[in-house]
């Protein structure tokens, strides 16, 4: 039932405990939303999913992460195939630098696909698919920086997708975009639930409530509660939640 | 409050005079060279100057194509040698190495920028050289050892610290989400450096291989210790040349007795000067357009 498990997850950088003992399950098929204020651990906690965040010099990262029951963290497990399963859209769009067309056939391509015509229907399939394909399908191959940001949000999603990832991991999508963009990429990770296991972090509360199915809640480093988005909305347990989410201060 | 005024505008009107003093010198050499240049180019046509390889000044015959081939050949075989070690180099000190290990390694690469270059003509003496000699005679080519191939692996070494560290820079300024972009799709680590971060590093690594290549070919004191200085175009790696910057250092000052020699010598400054500046300003409109 759950697609992704985690147990026991302790993260520092240094002297800076930044998760603490964050225990969480993501649904599949469904949009979970991780809320909380900012510089609280919120991406650190996604970036542990896929394993980006042992790039970071002095991480240390102990507890358990399952992903269809297969632990991410053990030695044994290819590493670029689990980044495969699992997509990521920044908070800012990086265009890679080469033209629309290359960027999403940019890992199709590493992993093997070199047909042209297998390309080419990938890459207009998840150029459909994050409703981007109607404003590039003329000039696919101009550079994907003269893109506005809000289209290369949508080319990273399309990127993320043509590897046929299971899981899509969000890191604040639409925080840098302007309201329209921000407004189509949610109606998109709305669509993409039902083959998709998604999961989303933001501060932006209204965002939360507009997109989710189960909702966690993190403060300073503590997953103080999580649940259905009707439990922690309207009926939170804990005072802390209770407070964030009705805009009081934290004390 | 008067005095302090006037100490702030003399102060600025001082620095700016020694600022543009400064950058005068380059106009002022230039056009030095040019002038004391001018009577041979006024007697022997420069196209022949520069093609013909007769090399005699007591009969007035000055032929600068086996100095203009000997600078070509030695850059060269530098730049071949130093190109892919100092890619290689830069990318493992930027992307692989552990913080400690940089830490380490990239202020003793640098240091390689400070020694004297007669220190690495000596080194040429009595390492490179003799080395040459003998592997050389090993597979039946006799050379001296003072040849084409020793300038080149002296000069490579000397443009090591330049270009790695002008390459290291750039290749780490390329925002991490260059490779968080690459990584997150299920690429390797070699995958996203060839593909995103050197593609994005490029125009400055081209910057930092011609900035090196200045170096090496305006280089004299290491690569006249080891180069043979014979007037000859070499033909392979293992024969001496001669190249430009050798023959100005060993002959200005001393045969200015010949007529027309230290005219023919400066011709030879004022054509390095000029090849060095084209370069430099290539390696910064590459540079200006990158960082677009």
């Amino acid at each position: 039932m759950y697609h992704i498990t985690i147990k026991g997850l302790n993260v520092s950088y240094g002297n800076h405990h930044v998760l603490k003992n964050v225990s969480l399950e993501i649904p599949r098929n469904k949009i979970t939303v991780i809320i909380g204020p900012s510089g609280c651990g919120k991406t650190t906690l996604l970036k542990s999913l896929n394993r980006l965040l042992e790039l970071q010099e002095g991480v240390r990262i102990s507890g358990s992460v399952l992903v269809d029951d297969e632990s991410v963290y053990d030695p044994k497990v290819d590493v670029t195939e689990l980044r495969k399963k699992m997509g990521l859209l920044s908070q800012r769009p990086y265009p890679l630098p080469m033209s629309i067309f290359d960027n999403v056939a940019y890992g199709p391509r590493i992993h093997g696909t070199r047909k042209r015509k297998k390309l080419n229907e990938i890459v207009e399939k998840n150029l459909r698919a994050a409703g981007l394909w109607e404003e590039v399908k003329d000039r696919l191959k101009s550079p994907a920086a003269s893109l506005s940001i809000g289209q290369q949000q949508r080319l990273c999603l399309a990127r993320c997708l043509a590897v046929s990832p299971e899981i899509i991991l969000c890191d604040e999508p639409t925080s840098a975009l302007d309201p329209f963009s921000a407004q189509k990429i949610e109606e998109t990770l709305s669509e993409l639930k039902t083959d998709y296991t998604i999961v989303v972090v933001t501060h932006n509360l209204r965002r939360a409530r507009r997109l989710a199915d189960y909702v966690g809640f993190i403060f300073l480093g503590e997953l103080i509660e999580h649940g259905g988005k009707k439990d922690i909305f309207e009926n939170p347990k804990d005072e802390r939640t209770r407070r964030y989410i009705s805009g009081e201060s934290y004390l | 409050m008067r005095v302090r005024k006037v100490i702030d505008g003399v102060s600025e009107k001082v620095m700016c005079s020694v600022t543009a003093a400064v950058s005068f010198l380059v106009v002022l050499i230039a056009a030095g060279l040019y002038l004391k240049a001018r009577p041979i180019m006024e007697i022997t046509p420069i196209k022949e100057l520069l093609t013909s390889s007769s090399w005699h000044p007591l009969k007035g015959e000055f032929g600068f194509y086996p100095f203009l081939m000997g600078t070509f050949w030695v850059t060269f075989l530098a730049m071949i040698f130093a190109i892919p070690i100092c890619l290689l180099c830069s990318i493992y000190i930027s992307e692989y190495a552990p913080r400690k290990m940089r830490d380490v390694i990239k202020p003793l690469i640098d240091l390689l920028a400070g020694i004297p270059s007669v220190v690495y003509g000596v080194f040429g003496v009595l390492a490179v050289v003799p080395l040459i000699r003998d592997t050389a005679h090993r597979i039946n080519i006799s050379t001296t050892g003072y040849s084409v191939l020793a300038g080149g692996i002296v000069l490579a070494i000397m443009v090591f610290p330049i270009i790695i560290s002008v390459s290291v820079e750039v290749i780490q300024s390329v925002p991490y989400e260059a490779r968080e972009s690459s990584l997150s799709l299920g690429a390797t680590q070699w995958q996203t450096v060839k593909k995103v971060v050197l593609k994005k590093a490029f125009p400055g690594i081209v910057a930092a291989i011609i900035l090196g290549f200045s170096r090496a070919f305006g280089e004299t004191m290491a690569v006249l210790m080891v180069v043979g200085n014979v007037p000859q175009v070499p033909h392979s790696i293992f024969e001496e040349a001669y190249p430009l910057t050798a023959l100005i250092a060993n002959n200005y000052g001393e045969m200015l007795s010949v007529p027309l020699y230290d005219s023919a010598l400066l011709l030879g400054a004022l054509i390095l000067l000029l090849i060095v500046l084209l370069f430099s300003m290539a390696a910064r409109l590459i540079l200006m357009r990158g960082g677009r």
